[in-house]
């Protein structure tokens, strides 16, 4: 498969990177080889393979629904999640108007 | 007296608790060779002071009698991927510049508890994303070792653990930490001279690392030898109720129960590992490795992982796909950088935000694993290598019926000069075709030093393990170690 410089285009505003033409001409060809190389995995027969989905056999833990149940794992930090905020209001996170 | 910077650290944490000299003293030996060590640009920050007040507390300890921990007195390196709580942590982005964690990771934690302290945070490719340091925001960190041509080309470290690597080899610290998604502890530490283990998946809790590939991404020690790996694996190891993959099994003590004693053991030599066009003298190293290992008692089989040969490309998939939805948090909102034009809106903020944050091969990765995870392409890409994943795991189950321990080329080459390979993004994914069957797999696998190439450069040999045998991996090691007797070293020109 390969992919042109429209898709690539596609493909960076649904990563939400910006990305300038002479970019975007740079990365289309370096985007397909990596896609040529990965294409081999096709030749593979894996219709009775299931796909991993954990590579260590775990067991997901619960916690006790209730607030700060393990303080390892508890909130309460409001402080400590905004002090590297770019812009910090109100005890919020502050960003550019949405609703117009 | 011994130069105390050339010790590792059980030989610090032995002298240490003997009195033969204090933490202070360590501490300030290794404060002095970070700062004259610039030119390798293996820090992002330094933390002097960190490792001082680390050392006068075990000094401390020592006059009242108490109790030193297992890594007591011994200063180390932090690869700037562990959130260190009020010390920068960037992951070598410009996204994270000037990021100052509120709190600190677990394994980061665990080794302050055990008595270590910290002499900086250690540069390292850009999330992560690179095998040869050169991707950082903060410049290539340049391997101490050099060609014997005169040239006096920078070589390259390895990476992505490349400024830990650079840093215990060049003795700036006895030991660091380093994080292996598809080989960036094992393939730097071969290309260094050094010994670097990633556990088990699960051992090391992933909480306050930066993730870059969740399923893959395992902290792990980079050291001088296999006895100091044991140690220092042994402090950052243990379950964790903040990681939810964090494995609830008790830590065994690695360190006492090292043995290179390899009687009844057999060593897998698997058979696609023989690529074609393989450099002679990685050959070579491997079969030295295989005879030193029958000396130490082994039986060697070969054995065969059929799908080797697509572990490479799966990982390729994988990676990046689980990258771009890790780093969807670097957003400028709630930490690092923020990049908002005049007028610009929510989107824009977004878009300006990452594509200034984010260098290119970040960007590549989270591009290729966009595609891969979008509508149409899902099943073709993701899916399937998903399924390639279960079969490279099988492969390993099925090899372990047959031996107990493989041993493998750590890297397809030697250390090659910065610059070299930047054209070749392929090319340069290539030197983790050895450790990413056992990243896709979830094993135990360490790099440990063999000796040198036809250019005076290490060489590095791989021992993978079954999902929990840490320890026959290191005792593997412990015997390639002895008999190797690697003790060659980068001539000091920085």
């Amino acid at each position: 498969m390969s992919i042109d410089r429209a898709t690539v285009a596609k493909i960076a505003s649904l990563a939400r990177i910006k990305m300038s033409d002479a970019e975007l001409d740079r990365m289309a060809p370096e985007l397909n080889n990596i896609l040529k190389f990965v294409d081999q995995l096709s030749e593979v027969d894996t219709s009775n393979v299931e796909p991993m989905t954990a590579v260590i056999p775990n067991k997901l833990r619960l916690r006790e629904d209730a607030v700060n149940a393990d303080p390892k794992t508890g909130g309460d930090r409001r402080e400590d999640i905004l002090a590297n905020a770019p812009a910090a209001e109100h005890g919020f996170f502050g960003v550019p108007k949405v609703i117009e | 007296m011994t130069n105390l910077t050339d010790l590792g650290i059980k030989a610090i944490r032995d002298g240490v608790a003997s009195g033969e000299f204090t933490a202070r003293e360590v501490a300030e030996g290794f404060n002095a060779n970070v700062a004259a060590a610039a030119d390798l640009n293996a820090f992002i920050v330094t933390t002097p002071d960190h490792a001082l007040s680390a050392a006068d507390a075990i000094d401390a300890k020592r006059a009242k009698g108490e109790a030193l921990g297992s890594m007591g007195g011994v200063p180390i390196g932090m690869k700037d991927l562990f959130a260190t709580k009020g010390v920068q942590t960037t992951a070598a982005s410009h996204i994270l510049e000037g990021f100052t964690p509120e709190y600190e990771s677990t394994v980061s934690s665990n080794l302050w508890a055990a008595g270590a302290g910290m002499l900086g945070k250690l540069n390292l490719d850009q999330f992560a994303m690179g095998s040869s340091n050169e991707t950082s925001y903060f410049g290539n960190v340049t391997s101490p070792w050099r060609r014997p041509d005169g040239s006096n080309t920078p070589m390259s470290p390895g990476g992505s653990s490349g400024g830990s690597s650079t840093a215990v080899s060049a003795r700036l610290a006895p030991a660091a930490t380093g994080t292996d998604t598809g080989g960036s502890i094992r393939q730097p530490a071969a290309f260094t001279g050094i010994t670097g283990v990633k556990p088990t998946y699960g051992r090391c809790s992933r909480w306050g690392v930066v993730a870059f590939a969740s399923s893959l991404d395992q902290a792990g020690p980079m050291a001088h030898d296999v006895t100091d790996c044991a140690i220092m694996l042994g402090a950052m190891a243990g379950f964790d109720p903040k990681d939810s993959t964090s494995l609830d099994m008790p830590v065994p003590d690695w360190e006492a129960a090292l043995n290179s004693d390899l009687k009844g053991k057999k060593v897998g030599i698997p058979r696609e590992y023989r690529v074609d066009g393989m450099d002679p003298e990685i050959e070579k190293s491997w079969e030295q490795g295989k005879a030193w290992l029958r000396d130490a008692g082994a039986e060697i089989v070969d054995i065969s992982l059929p799908h080797t040969k697509y572990a490479l490309p799966a990982y390729y998939i994988i990676a990046p796909a689980e990258a771009s939805s890790n780093l969807a948090r670097y957003d400028g909102v709630r930490y690092g950088l923020r990049d908002l034009p005049d007028g610009a809106g929510l989107q824009d903020m977004y878009a300006e935000t990452r594509a200034a944050g984010f260098g290119d091969e970040v960007k590549r990765r989270i591009l290729i694993g966009t595609y891969v995870l979008s509508a149409g392409f899902y099943d073709a890409y993701y899916n399937q290598a998903q399924k390639i994943r279960t079969l490279v795991a099988q492969d390993f189950e099925a090899a372990w019926s047959q031996c107990d321990v493989i041993l493998a080329p750590t890297t397809p080459s030697a250390s090659f000069g910065l610059g070299e390979k930047d054209d070749d993004p392929i090319g340069m994914y290539l030197n983790d075709v050895f450790a990413v069957p056992a990243s896709l797999a979830g094993l135990p696998a360490m790099s440990v030093p063999c000796g040198v190439n036809s250019e005076g450069l290490p060489l590095g040999l791989q021992l993978v393990g079954p999902a929990f045998d840490e320890q026959g991996v290191m005792n593997a090691g412990l015997a390639i170690e002895e008999r190797a007797g690697f003790t060659a070293r980068a001539e000091k020109w920085w």
